[in-house]
């Protein structure tokens, strides 16, 4: 009992601070909250999200690109692998607990399978014996048990540093937080190790993702968000959402013999 | 003598009618997620026996496009769609144009997409659909190292007209193609009218072919 304890009461002094930023930041939300004859009903927050986007842009082409370029080109690609395999390990802890809130019986069975076959079969996470074992993966986060019990996303939120959110996730993030096992780790430096190692390794993943948006997108805020969006609609129905209300085509179907 | 002949001839006339009509009623019969099966899986296997497309040609990534995968597509209804309201307005001429830009637009950006196959397999997943549905969606995965990729598609049906069936959105890791382009298009066709929206995809495709 007490080994579980002390790491949380570690946390709880974090906790009262986040809560304090946290304030802070929803005054920031409805300072910057304007509702101008162009705004979009997903993003009424748009003028208030574009400037935290360019803010994070900044940040990212000063710090996080730079180091996760330089990651990715000298760790070697099995170490990488080993890394993201880790922390995607710790993530299916946390499906596990999710999949159950959801009712979601064997989908929380394979998870919690696949993180005890990982951890003790894959040391420690860094190999992911569960998926040549096929052991399917069956990722959820708090978020998505909020969309599954019909919470609806709500407008959408860019979160300095974090990055494209909604209310509903965003409301999700203490308990994304507390679930996560790196939070619970008792020596701040292993912690904040861990952290900026994640941090840097999924930066890295989402180079290539980087390049392409760079290049598909007129408007690189609008496609992050509304890809954003559906991304996580679909997640919380995983993988099958229902048909949302047709657009009206421009052009019928079968108009034109091609 | 000339009888045989006759009658030879006569034979062979049937049979290339008999040929004729059933052949598109075959194709018809396929079903979507059949076809779609059958053309990824064919357009996997040419891009791993392609050294050119896997070292990122953009020539021969298109050639394949247009061979293997644009006869299959209705893509005049996916760019009207994308563009919205205002390709009714739109000449003949403009429409031809926002196709041809679009199209080498997504070529682009899939072209380095492609370029990394290796060992994938298409996964069919279960369909729900009734054989009257002129309109279905396809669900696929690409299974191959790493997470799969969720790759759907929706489809109309379009009796004797190529395989029966044509793609007219795609959706890849949970974002459909032509909504995301609805909201890029949009404030292009409201501020600079379909004109500028063409312009801004010239420009747009230039810049990429610069890149790379």
């Amino acid at each position: 009992m007490t080994l579980l304890w002390r790491p949380y009461r570690a946390f709880a002094g974090v906790r009262t601070r986040s809560q304090r930023l946290l304030v802070i930041f929803l005054g920031l939300i409805l300072a910057g909250c304007a509702t101008g004859p162009n705004a979009n009903p997903v993003d009424p927050l748009e003028p208030f999200n574009r400037s935290v986007y360019r803010f994070n842009d900044a940040v990212d082409q000063a710090v996080f690109k730079p180091v996760a370029t330089t990651y990715r080109d000298v760790t070697p690609s099995l170490v990488q692998r080993g890394v993201s395999n880790f922390f995607n390990n710790l993530e299916d802890a946390w499906s596990v607990v999710n999949n159950a809130l959801q009712l979601k019986g064997e989908a929380a069975g394979d998870s919690f399978f696949r993180f005890g076959v990982n951890t003790f079969m894959g040391l420690g996470g860094i190999l992911d014996v569960a998926t040549e074992m096929r052991i399917e993966r069956h990722n959820e986060d708090f978020g998505q048990t909020l969309g599954y019990w019909g919470v609806g996303p709500g407008p959408y939120i860019v979160l300095p540093i974090l990055g494209p959110s909604s209310l509903r996730d965003t409301a999700a993030l203490p308990a994304d937080i507390r679930g996560d096992a790196v939070t619970h780790i008792e020596d701040v430096t292993t912690r904040n190790t861990l952290w900026a190692l994640r941090a840097t390794d999924d930066r890295a993943d989402l180079l290539k993702a980087e390049a392409v948006l760079d290049q598909a997108a007129l408007d690189k805020y609008s496609f992050i968000r509304d890809a954003y969006l559906q991304r996580r609609r679909n997640a919380v129905y995983d993988g099958d959402p229902p048909e949302e209300e047709p657009v009206e085509d421009a052009e019928p179907p079968n108009s034109l013999p091609k | 003598m000339h009888r045989r002949i006759f009658n030879r001839l006569l034979a062979g006339v049937a049979g290339i009618a008999m040929v004729l009509t059933i052949a598109p009623a075959c194709a018809v019969d396929e079903a979507a997620d059949v076809m779609i099966h059958r053309l990824s899986t064919d357009v996997l296997d040419n891009i791993k026996t392609d050294a050119n497309i896997k070292s990122g040609d953009l020539s021969r990534i298109i050639a394949l496009v247009d061979s293997k995968i644009m006869p299959n597509v209705n893509f005049q209804r996916m760019t009207a769609s994308a563009v919205g309201p205002g390709w009714r307005q739109a000449t003949p001429e403009q429409k031809m144009r926002l196709q041809e830009e679009f199209k080498i637009l997504l070529v682009r950006t899939y072209a380095g997409a492609l370029a990394q196959v290796s060992d994938q397999v298409v996964v069919l997943k279960p369909m729900r659909a009734s054989p009257e549905d002129r309109e279905v969606v396809v669900r696929t995965e690409v299974k191959g190292r790493g997470d799969p990729i969720q790759l759907d598609y929706r489809l109309e049906k379009t009796p004797g007209v190529g395989a029966g069936w044509k793609i007219y959105n795609l959706n890849v890791l949970g974002v459909w193609l032509v909504e995301t382009y609805r909201s890029q298009f949009a404030p292009e066709v409201n501020a600079k009218g379909i004109d500028g929206l063409i312009a801004t995809l010239v420009e747009r495709n230039r810049a990429n072919a610069k890149k790379g």
